[in-house]
């Protein structure tokens, strides 16, 4: 797992300086700590560095082909690489590294784009063709690792991360109203667009071609393939455990292939648990596993982690993610994800690389994605109910299902009948695309209010949902309300949120690389293909991943009520006790970033500080606000100027024809 | 009663809106306009007790009495009435 960056330079135009893209790569250190390598031309350069994990002696990058007319810079990993290589060496090929890098690029050298299809992995890749003369860059189906790039000034430059972008001195740093706008709507920007103007992300399953002359285009290549009723899958039951299981079984074996050890996370929820006993059951005894532990029950999992612990006999490493602990680190946190975040729980995962990489651990497994393919969320449940309840509207047992899915919410069973309206806002609109985000969504853009007014006028009377509306694919209509939730979780919360903010980022942020078996894209397209009586029977949830997961798991596991992972965010951000205030919530701050009103978010605080428990939107508000501050500050305001320690790469491949002196 | 509604807008002003005064009216549906949410919807009914001095009995935690100004506004009249008269 590495860094990547680099620069196209378009025809009549100066290319940056070796010390801008040495100052790219070294501002991605956290994610390659153990090698840097540059190639440069007249028109390109491309920048590595590198977290050594396929090949630790001789995969540094660059790698080129046998001519040295293709080059690649490349994060990530392909689980089928030995696969692949057998058959291109077969063909003819030859290797000088044992590395899944150099496989895409005789690959690439094979079947040009196409060759995105035969890869089974995550990835961010460049590689620059010399002979004729164009850059490609390409991202993995889902989004597990980031790329991102901005095209001025006649040229076009590239990142792992956005920080490396600014390396360069003209590249502009303002955050976009609009991608605000879209945060505090969706909790994230749209695909393609990041919270800085200018800046964009390649959207997953897409790839960019861009040539000296200018020319810049992008492709989709793969998305999740839901469809109709009519194209799902008529398999029964048996068939589709029996398929899944060794789907599964298979996609967790070739995510354990790498020169060092591969540890995972285990919460004692389903997913992971089901990772890990998949690992120690199948493949591997002696497995570590890494957790978090919390110190407010209601966020803590304890119990079912020690039980799985010793069900399955793991040596296992536990944090506790103190209150203090998650207020100190977001600052850092918010550094590393490069956006604003709702919620605080990316900094306890932040806090668990740190310790995976203290003891030695490069690689870890994780649950997530399960949730999104296998129909986990509370959200999918609750659009089921609405729709069920919305055929009767009158009925008075149908929205007591609500209460059962939350009985959180509706623990004083004094407030059920108004609380039950609550979700009665809106019931029949069920021709709408949105239905089961509605309420997500309407009460994520209350936070809106806290807008200053020049944001507002920023933004104008632009419609995040319009845009999102007119973006869907042409088929989305005629698929099953399970699956147009699933779809919009997957476009808006995983590969943005998920995978990012709270996937990759705080993972490399202490150079650990996660692989995410339920994300494997053989298991993510049969499943779009399952009918979602499969997925969700009456209210239980991820139904057929349970049965999957039937033999491996103790019964306590397999029936604990789904305990969402979420950390702690008012506390954690707003200690009380009189403990000052942060500074970046102060008056003169959220003056000084002029993006929010300090009136009303000095009551929002008064409040906050006031109630036993902020409620959900609040607390939302609170995060959203601090982490854009904290983002402003250290990316625009703040932004430390000046290059660091000179950058001397281990790989220095230097094609040009002039050296500028 | 007035007295009343003014004290009651003050507080979802202040709690719900952060001071941003114009988009309620009287009859604003809290639920519909998403003005309160449903921890919002504890904070109110606590507030109601402790500042106007009543329990508010089971079955009247309804959105016919709770749901807009003008609704607690009336709610509240009746309630305080009958705790006067008794």
């Amino acid at each position: 797992m590495c860094g990547i960056a680099g620069y196209l330079c378009f025809e009549g135009r100066v290319a940056p300086s070796v010390d801008v893209l040495g100052d790219m790569v070294s501002s991605l250190r956290h994610r390659g700590p153990d090698a840097s390598g540059v190639y440069l031309d007249d028109s390109v350069g491309l920048g590595h560095s590198r977290l050594s994990i396929v090949d630790l002696a001789g995969g540094d990058q660059p790698i080129h082909n046998e001519d040295e007319s293709l080059w690649i810079v490349y994060n990530g990993e392909i689980f089928n690489y030995p696969e692949l290589q057998k058959e291109l060496a077969a063909r003819g090929h030859r290797f000088y590294t044992s590395t899944d890098t150099e496989v895409i690029l005789h690959l690439y050298e094979e079947e040009g784009a196409a060759c995105l299809s035969r890869l089974n992995g995550q990835f961010a890749l460049a590689i620059w063709d010399n002979r004729a003369r164009s850059l490609f860059l390409a991202r993995d189906r889902m989004g597990i690792r980031p790329l991102h790039y901005i095209v001025e000034k006649g040229r076009l430059l590239f990142a792992s991360e956005i920080k490396a972008l600014f390396q360069a001195d003209d590249v502009p740093r303002r955050l976009d109203p609009v991608a605000l706008d879209q945060v505090f709507t969706f909790w994230s920007p749209l695909p393609g667009r990041t919270i800085f103007q200018a800046v964009q992300e390649l959207p997953p399953g897409h790839y960019l071609v861009a040539t000296p002359e200018g020319g810049v285009s992008i492709r989709q290549y793969w998305d999740v393939p839901f469809g109709p009723p009519g194209e799902q899958s008529a398999w029964e039951p048996e068939e589709l455990r029996e398929h899944v299981r060794e789907l599964l079984i298979d996609a967790v074996r070739i995510r354990l292939r790498a020169d060092v050890p591969v540890g995972s996370y285990l919460s004692g929820g389903l997913d992971s648990s089901g990772v890990t006993a998949i690992v120690k059951r199948h493949f591997n005894n002696r497995l570590r596993t890494f957790g978090i532990r919390f110190e407010e029950p209601r966020f803590d999992e304890s119990r079912f982690q020690d039980g799985m612990v010793s069900f399955l006999g793991t040596e296992h490493t536990a944090i506790r993610a103190t209150n203090e602990e998650i207020g100190k680190a977001f600052r850092d946190v918010i550094r590393h994800v490069e956006k604003p975040i709702l919620r605080t729980a990316p900094v306890p995962l932040y806090l668990l690389s740190d310790t995976v990489r203290r003891n030695g651990f490069k690689v870890v497994l994780t649950g997530e994605g399960a949730d999104e393919v296998f129909g986990g969320y509370d959200i999918f449940r609750e659009t089921l109910v609405r729709r069920f309840w919305a055929r009767q509207p009158s009925s008075r047992l149908r929205p007591r299902l609500i209460r059962k899915l939350y009985p959180d919410i509706f623990r004083d069973p004094r407030l059920g009948a108004t609380l039950q309206a609550f979700f009665g806002v809106g019931l029949q609109n069920t021709g709408d695309p949105f239905y089961s985000h509605r309420i997500r969504w309407e009460n994520t853009k209350r936070i809106k209010t806290f807008f200053s007014e020049d944001l507002r006028g920023a933004i104008g009377d632009y419609s995040g949902e319009d845009e999102l509306r007119a973006r869907l694919p042409g088929s989305f209509a005629s698929w099953d309300p399970l699956s147009k939730a699933q779809y919009l979780e997957m476009a808006l919360f995983l590969s943005n949120y998920l995978l990012s903010s709270q996937g990759d980022r705080v993972a490399m942020a202490h150079s650990v690389e996660i692989r995410l078996p339920f994300l494997d894209y053989r298991i993510v397209e049969f499943m779009a293909r399952v009918p979602p009586r499969w997925k969700i029977r009456g209210l239980r949830e991820k139904y057929l991943l349970k049965r999957v997961l039937h033999d491996l798991l103790p019964a306590p596991i397999l029936r604990r009520p789904k305990h969402p992972y979420r950390a702690p965010i008012g506390q954690s951000l707003l200690p009380g006790n009189g403990a000052d205030l942060p500074e970046a919530l102060t008056g003169d701050a959220l003056k000084r970033e002029g993006l929010f009103d300090a009136a009303k978010v000095g009551r929002l605080i008064r409040k906050i500080r006031t109630v036993p428990e902020p409620s959900e939107v609040d607390a939302m508000a609170l995060a959203g606000i601090l982490s854009s501050q904290l983002l402003h500050e250290q990316f625009v305001s703040r932004f430390p100027a000046g290059r660091g320690a000179p950058f001397v790469p281990t790989v220095f491949v230097d094609r040009r024809s002039i050296v500028p002196k | 009663m007035t007295n009343h509604l003014g004290a009651i807008r003050e507080f979802v002003v202040a709690n719900f809106l952060f001071g941003e005064e114009g988009k309620l009216g009287d009859d604003t549906s809290f639920l519909e306009s998403g003005i309160i949410d449903s921890t919002g919807l504890l904070e109110l009914v606590g507030f109601l007790e402790e500042r106007f001095g009543i329990r508010v009995a089971d079955e009247e935690l309804v959105p016919e009495n709770l749901d807009s100004l003008s609704n607690i506004s009336a709610y509240l009249a009746g309630k305080l009435d009958g705790k006067l008269s008794t």
